[in-house]
């Protein structure tokens, strides 16, 4: 699905973050991304839908060598980024919104938009919160708000940033089982052993700029 | 979202008996509120003022505001203005009504007190009652919907969005530095920690700007919004008809009694 070619990347020249990483992502996979803090985890992903352009190597995504900002407005809503911190993804004022964002737009009418929000909010068991005020949500509403938000797209691949990071047991133990039950190709960063053994099918391990 | 719940002032509200206030759309309150203190800084006479006074008085009962937050509030707007008041009598020229220790009080200077009281005060109550009782994302979308450029609308809702975020990371940066041991104090120390204090606060709000960004982007974010609510089918009810009829009629009679 997607496949990272030869990259080499830095935010400054002094420190390569990256250094000819190759990395594929397969349909049907879910790739555990591991590696210590500021191996360039986050970027690795961010690079997938052009968030940021390498200095050197391809990226390839469903079939194609995607260059310019405009390749990439068509893979990020095929392949699904969830951020790190959700108060980075959620800006609109209510949830119903922000989920609706996406899928408006991806050109998605109205009345479509509001019938993918009531699905996608049914699908994760969050009907409740459809009229909440995002920033009133507790820690772990938004994540799996904003989980919703980037289904809503109706991705063929998630790109998943410590999915579980600051989570509360329960709700780390609902995202889990919802991640479980999605059929999507995956890229998980985590420190999490439980993430790695239940989702994942193989891991890759990142240090020194260098993917093991 | 249903109309029933985008009409609602705020949208975590049960939609049973909540006050009338609240059952108006945000735009007739908006209108409301900036003809209502556009004719009372316009009147001039005490008994308009007066009058003006007491319809704002109306709008907060129909608002059902909280009587003790309410009054806390206007408190520290008396305060303000207390020394103003105070002093105008002495300062205002005009004929001499009292001459308490020697010091001239005129009746002019009277006059214009009581008018600025009255004037503050009533604009106050019904700016509280009108808007303060809204939520802050029905007043932008109300702007917006009356005609207010989308760029300030959208920057209001951006700014609603994200202030209680960088207030939180202000307070989490305040309490790292009590946590060891900063004490305010004047002095070089101080001044220079309190300087990197807001110094790190624009760069984390431009960090998450720009994360922000990439995260719309991530959405397909092109530069444009799109809707979800469906404007057209969203037009003021009977309620809101009448309200603005009232209203314009107490209106046009405190304009009247005020220019006349």
């Amino acid at each position: 699905m997607i496949r990272l070619e030869g990259i080499s990347f830095a935010y400054d020249p002094a420190h390569p973050v990256l250094d000819q990483v190759d990395f594929t992502l397969s349909a049907g996979e879910r790739v555990a991304l591991n590696g210590p803090n500021g191996a360039g985890k986050t970027t690795l992903l961010h690079l997938m839908v052009g968030l940021v352009r390498p200095r050197k190597g391809r990226v390839v995504a469903f079939g194609r060598e995607r260059r310019t900002e405009t390749d990439f407005v068509e893979v990020r809503s095929r392949a699904g980024l969830l951020f790190q911190d959700a108060d980075d993804q959620l800006f609109c004022p209510t949830v119903a919104e922000d989920v609706a964002f996406g899928p408006l737009n991806q050109g998605k009418s109205r009345a479509e938009a509001r019938a993918i929000v009531r699905q996608t909010l049914a699908d994760l068991g969050l009907e409740s919160l459809e009229n909440r005020v995002t920033h009133k949500l507790s820690g772990g509403q938004r994540r799996l708000v904003s989980l919703a938000a980037v289904l809503a797209m109706r991705p063929e691949a998630l790109l998943l940033d410590e999915p579980t990071n600051a989570l509360d047991e329960a709700t780390r133990a609902r995202l889990l089982d919802i991640l479980a039950g999605l059929p999507l190709a995956m890229v998980v960063v985590s420190h999490d052993r439980e993430v790695l053994d239940r989702l994942a099918t193989r891991s890759a391990w990142l240090e020194g700029g260098r993917l093991g | 979202m249903s109309p029933a719940a985008s009409r609602d002032g705020g949208f975590d509200s049960a939609s049973a008996g909540r006050p009338l206030m609240a059952r108006l759309d945000p735009r007739t309150r908006v209108v409301l509120a900036l003809a209502f203190s556009l004719t009372v800084v316009a009147v001039e006479h005490l008994a308009a003022l007066v009058l003006a006074l007491a319809a704002a008085l109306v709008l907060a009962v129909l608002a059902r505001l909280p009587w003790a937050a309410t009054l806390r509030r206007m408190l520290a707007l008396e305060g303000f203005m207390l020394v103003v008041l105070a002093l105008l009598p002495f300062t205002v020229p005009g004929r001499m009504v009292a001459e308490p220790l020697g010091f001239a009080v005129s009746a002019e200077g009277l006059t214009q007190a009581a008018a600025i009281a009255l004037r503050a005060n009533a604009v106050a109550v019904a700016l509280l009652a009108l808007l303060g009782s809204m939520e802050l994302v029905s007043l932008g979308r109300a702007l917006g919907r009356l005609g207010a450029p989308e760029r300030l609308v959208h920057l209001f809702l951006f700014t609603v969005r994200y202030v209680a975020v960088l207030d939180g990371e202000y307070r989490r940066l305040r309490l790292a530095m009590r946590a060891r041991a900063f004490r305010p104090a004047a002095g070089p120390h101080c001044w220079r920690s309190v300087g990197y204090l807001f110094g790190m606060l624009m760069v984390r709000s431009l960090e998450r700007a720009e994360r922000i960004d990439a995260a719309m982007r991530c959405r397909g974010f092109t530069g444009r919004f799109h809707s979800l609510e469906d404007e057209a089918a969203d037009r003021p009810g009977i309620l809101d008809w009448g309200f603005g009829a009232a209203s314009t009629a107490a209106l046009a009679l405190v304009a009247g009694l005020g220019l006349s």
